[in-house]
């Protein structure tokens, strides 16, 4: 770990209905970490990662960024669905983060369909959302969220939607992109596989109110890839995590 | 859809409207219905070709306050919408008014307005944009907050401000709305004006064509009263194709709303 990008101190979150969704929950997320957040559904996961994203409040604590706070761009976030602008083509939808700074349409417009070859779509910039399939709309998305070059990516459930061969192939292509540049990624997400798959770090969570259970470092040989999938340490690890988690769903019980 | 289904879309109305008007026709000349009772469609025709004169005058009058009624509905109906979006507290105190000014009868209030307003265009005007205006306020407003939360939080994100989130996101998610109100209100604009039109003409002051029903039906000349009466219906339907195509070409590359009829890619 090169340095601290985000620390979270004791930080919690009341809605205005009362329901606590998250509680004490300490983290400090690395520089190039790439961090997974594993949970049942309504433990928090996507609430701590809003906050994380500025999107949302912490009623309680803090959430730092030592490094200084970040910049329109330094945070690029995936959402469980691709949330494209449907009237706008793919290459007008990874441009958008640009445009919106302020940046010229042409220079967008080129970072953009560079952002898009990134993501195997290149050839697909005139493109309408509705055109493309469901896991090319979710590399669109991906594109749009690495296309301002952030410091820290936030991905919530992003492949949850997805068939199974499609998933597997993003995972691969979200593990290439993040060995060549490096930019630090929390990963929400409720599947034990491909938390160990992907991340270098997991922090189970457990529901009500969300809370951190258990945390893990992720052994293995880097790059990753198919051959990691099928490993024996792929498999004990995952036992591993699994336990975690119905200890984290017992323990809320 | 095959080519045979829309074939079959078009021949087959048009069969059944063949088929009427022969029934019809047959009807008034076997039974020898006078035509101030009942003209044929052959009268009919033959007043709209002999008449065509002051009819095509009469129809472009009310076409012109028809469009203009509408444009300006459309325009008002869209800043109107905006404003509220941009503003819940205006849109809480304003929206009520809409809506009396919606549910209140034109043909009540049409006396009204033909005397306080002196200008019979400008009454006419006022008659057919109340009715036009609010299906688009009410569609554009609805547009305007069915904005997908996920992008407003990504526009938020990226530091959008109140205008980008507005230009860029709000704008385009209302434009099915929008134009599915302006083809509400297009039919809505004719109807306002031939009612204002019927009010001002029973003064005698009115060119339109529902003057010339009026005066049609003063004169006997039941056959030339329905040649109007055809040539509003057309203008209806005109209008509604006419703002169908414009929603089309709008829509047909992201929206489903435009996707029937197989164009999808």
């Amino acid at each position: 770990m090169i340095g601290r990008l985000v620390s979270l101190s004791g930080v919690a979150k009341r809605y205005p209905t009362g329901t606590l969704a998250v509680q004490g929950i300490d983290l400090d997320i690395g520089q190039g970490d790439f961090l997974a957040l594993l949970g049942p559904s309504g433990c928090g996961k996507s609430t701590l990662l809003r906050m994380i994203a500025r999107l949302a409040a912490a009623t309680e604590g803090r959430i730092d960024w030592p490094a200084g706070p970040p910049r329109p761009g330094d945070i690029g976030f995936v959402f469980q669905e691709p949330t494209l602008m449907p009237w706008a083509t793919a290459l007008a939808n990874v441009a958008l983060p640009l445009e919106l700074a302020g940046l010229p349409r042409r220079e967008a417009a080129a970072r953009a369909a560079e952002a898009l070859a990134r993501v195997e779509l290149a050839g697909f910039e005139t493109a309408h959302p509705r055109a493309l399939s469901g896991g090319m709309r979710m590399r669109v998305s991906i594109a749009r969220a690495l296309v301002t070059r952030p410091r820290l990516l936030l991905l919530d459930e992003p492949f949850a939607a997805l068939d199974e061969i499609t998933r597997h192939r993003l995972n691969n292509d979200l593990l290439a992109l993040w060995e060549a540049e490096r930019f630090t990624v929390v990963f929400v997400t409720h599947s034990v596989f491909e938390s160990v798959y992907l991340a270098r770090r997991i922090l189970v969570m457990a529901p009500r109110p969300g809370r951190v259970h258990a945390e893990f470092a992720v052994e293995a040989p880097a790059p990753r890839g198919e051959a990691f999938r099928t490993s024996a340490g792929y498999a004990a690890q995952c036992r591993e995590v699994s336990r975690a988690l119905a200890a984290a769903m017992g323990e809320a019980a | 859809m095959t080519g045979r289904d829309r074939g079959l879309r078009i021949l087959a109305p048009l069969a059944i409207g063949l088929l009427v008007l022969l029934g019809w026709e047959a009807l008034v000349r076997l039974r020898g219905i006078p035509p101030y009772v009942l003209p044929g469609p052959v009268a009919i025709a033959e007043a709209l070709v002999r008449d065509w004169g002051p009819l095509s005058a009469s129809l472009l009058v009310t076409l012109k306050i028809t469009a203009l009624a509408l444009l300006i509905a459309a325009s008002l109906g869209l800043l109107l919408a905006v404003l509220f979006a941009q503003s819940p507290v205006l849109e809480l105190s304003l929206f009520p008014y809409a809506v009396i000014l919606q549910v209140t009868p034109i043909v009540a209030i049409a006396p009204l307005i033909i005397i306080w307003v002196d200008d019979v265009t400008l009454s006419l005007l006022i008659c057919a944009w109340i009715v036009a205006f609010f299906p688009i306020l009410s569609n554009t407003t609805v547009g305007l907050n069915s904005t997908d939360h996920n992008l407003l939080d990504l526009f938020r994100l990226y530091g959008a401000g109140r205008w980008q989130v507005l230009w860029r996101l709000r704008l385009p998610t209302a434009m099915p709305y929008f134009l599915a109100g302006l083809r509400i209100s297009g039919g809505l604009a004719l109807i306002g004006a031939i009612v204002a039109e019927f009010v001002a003409g029973t003064g005698g002051n009115a060119s339109g064509l529902a003057y010339r029903i009026l005066e049609a039906g003063f004169q006997l000349q039941i056959p030339r009263m329905f040649a109007a009466l055809v040539l509003i219906s057309a203008a209806g339907i005109g209008i509604f194709l006419a703002l169908s195509l414009l929603s089309h070409l709008l829509l047909r590359r992201w929206h489903e709303s435009a996707m029937a009829g197989g164009d999808r890619r």
